[in-house]
């Protein structure tokens, strides 16, 4: 078994409100050092039956034609063994 | 002529549409369901209703275009035929490479629900040739804000696929009357080559003298009385 993780985040030029919102809550919190906050989504997809070449090859279809919007999405991801 | 709306679960707008375009309008119409593998061979134009299609999951519109439906429906999309999404649609014909950019969380982060001023910022027949040049329309939106990268909205310009710009009751576009933050106060588009829009604020809304607003009826009678999609060429 594979346990795949896949971040998306948005591209660095694509304004983000809602970390922008997140940043100014933080900022109220008092958190010490704050700089910028970027939100994100994590995937956990488990797998089976594939090598780990064959899975990133799955990942990387999916993640382009799903997971993330290529016009403001970046992904990326990482696979262990589950 | 007959108009297909398009059912997802999550589709809230579905009803108001075909109400608009069965009563005032004076249109037939038929609803289509998101697991139908085909659009009826009598249908003329497909419209993607408001809503919240599979509950705004991962993405606004993201899930929505792989249902079995939305195949077919891009299928009559590059055939020519007109198809027309609303709101909810707008943001699935992004998703499905119909129409490009994308439709992110309003600048506000807060849903707006209220009239709004459109500027026709290019005649796009079928859909606007009864429009006036400045409509009052509702929009109903939490995700609404436009974007698409510079390159991207050169291509538009060039081609002239801005159909609809937020503007203030006198048809000026300025700052403040864009609502969400959307890029260069689109709110409007149209595909390449024409016969694809894609409008964030509500017609159906606006289309019965009893609501005080009929600018929408101008958009839902521009397509229905067009001759592009009276041809009987499209017909099979």
């Amino acid at each position: 078994m594979l346990k795949a993780t896949v971040i998306v985040t948005l591209k660095q030029e694509v304004s983000d409100p809602q970390g922008f919102a997140v940043f100014e809550a933080l900022r109220s919190l008092g958190m010490r050092g704050l700089q910028g906050v970027r939100v994100g989504k994590q995937f956990e997809i488990q797998l089976d039956g594939l090598s780990r070449a064959e899975a990133e090859k799955e990942l990387h279809e999916v993640s382009a034609k799903l997971l993330s919007n290529p016009v403001i999405e970046d992904y990326r991801f990482e696979i262990t063994e589950a | 002529m007959k108009f297909g709306v398009v059912v997802f679960p999550g589709s809230n707008c579905d009803t108001d549409c075909w109400n608009a375009l069965h009563g005032p309008a004076g249109e037939e119409a038929v609803f289509l369901w998101h697991k139908d593998a085909s659009v009826p061979s009598d249908v003329e134009c497909v419209v993607l209703p408001g809503g919240f299609s599979y509950g705004d999951y991962l993405r606004v519109g993201a899930i929505a275009r792989f249902s079995p439906l939305l195949r077919a429906v891009v299928e009559f999309a590059n055939q020519g035929r007109p198809v027309i999404g609303i709101c909810n649609g707008f943001q699935v014909l992004c998703e499905a490479h119909l129409l490009p950019g994308v439709l992110m969380r309003n600048r506000s982060l807060k849903f707006i629900c209220k009239d709004v001023w459109l500027k026709v910022a290019r005649h796009a027949p079928p859909f606007t040739d009864f429009a006036a040049d400045v409509l009052k329309i509702p929009i109903a939106h939490g995700e609404g804000n436009y974007f698409i990268d510079p390159d991207g909205l050169k291509r538009l310009r060039d081609n002239d696929q801005i159909v609809f710009r937020y503007c203030d009751a006198r048809g000026r576009v300025t700052p403040e009357a864009n609502p969400n933050g959307s890029v260069d106060s689109i709110t409007g588009i149209v595909n390449e080559a024409g016969n694809v829009l894609g409008m964030m604020p509500h017609p159906e809304r606006c289309a019965e003298e009893a609501l005080g607003n009929c600018d929408g009826l101008m958009i839902l009678r521009s397509i229905a009385e067009s001759g592009l999609v009276r041809s009987a060429s499209f017909r099979s």
